[in-house]
């Protein structure tokens, strides 16, 4: 599968944004749907999107939000250049968060949104540096797992 | 049961998504934490909240739930209803609590959509 037979689609996404927040998810979600992704893949890739565009919004001061898809696998890439992350194990610990008490107001900041994108993907990645950014790339197959 | 059960059950109002009132109800999450309702919620489930942002109609677009159900007669911003019609969602507002309205909806035989971990 080659480069060549990749859809790409990418958004920037402005920190703070709360309004707009989750119009880049909803774009690929709705590509990936006439793109005739199964369902339950689609519902997955959405959940992991929207997770990570949150908190680029929330902790990056914003960030891109990129999806490739192929005809075997959906590529979702999310970047930034916000603060980073310290220690990266323990932000994947369910229930840890540092996000301000007007994003839990939102109904946000529980410190499920790292844990949800390693659940909802079939590989997870973060990569992190202290006050340069951090880059989360998950890859969804598109044989469901469910077969 | 389906969301004209629901909304008799819960005295409710429809705020949008009035043409999709047939849609089947089997499962229900009572919650104003959206990182919750995208980490444990099934397709299709009934989200009862007082929260009325926009992430709740984005959480409700990503996650597919059924419908959503404001509490305390707590009424949206329009813009939130034009994004849930934009959704194909329901909108309903009760004059319940989170706790009435989804003990309501228990005794009438809706269940929670997430597995008890003990």
């Amino acid at each position: 599968m080659g480069d060549s037979k990749s859809v790409k689609i990418a958004f920037d996404c402005v920190g703070g944004d709360f309004e707009r927040a989750g119009e880049a998810s909803s774009k690929i979600k709705k590509m990936l749907q006439r793109l005739g992704i199964p369902a339950d893949i689609v519902r997955r890739i959405a959940i992991g999107t929207y997770e990570a565009e949150m908190n680029v919004i929330i902790h990056a001061g914003g960030g891109n939000v990129a999806a490739e898809v192929f005809p075997d696998k959906t590529v979702i890439t999310v970047s930034d250049k916000g603060p980073g992350i310290p220690d990266i194990n323990k932000a994947l610990q369910e229930g840890w968060s540092t996000a301000p008490d007007y994003v839990r107001q939102m109904g946000f900041g529980a410190g499920m949104g790292l844990p949800n994108m390693q659940k909802c993907s079939d590989e997870f990645d973060i990569q992190s540096a202290v006050g340069q950014g951090t880059t989360i790339v998950m890859c969804f197959k598109h044989q469901s797992e469910d077969l | 049961m389906n969301l004209k059960d629901v909304q008799r059950l819960l005295d409710a109002e429809v705020l949008a998504g009035r043409d999709y009132l047939e849609r089947q109800v089997e499962t229900c999450c009572g919650s104003d934490m959206m990182s919750d309702v995208l980490a444990f919620t099934k397709r299709n489930t009934l989200l009862c909240t007082g929260l009325t942002n926009m992430q709740v109609v984005r959480t409700a677009e990503m996650t597919e739930l059924s419908a959503l159900v404001f509490v305390r007669d707590k009424r949206p911003d329009k813009d939130i209803l034009v994004a849930a019609e934009e959704n194909m969602l329901p909108v309903l507002v009760t004059g319940y609590s989170l706790f009435e309205a989804c003990g309501i909806l228990y005794g009438a035989g809706i269940r929670g959509c997430h597995k008890r971990s003990k």
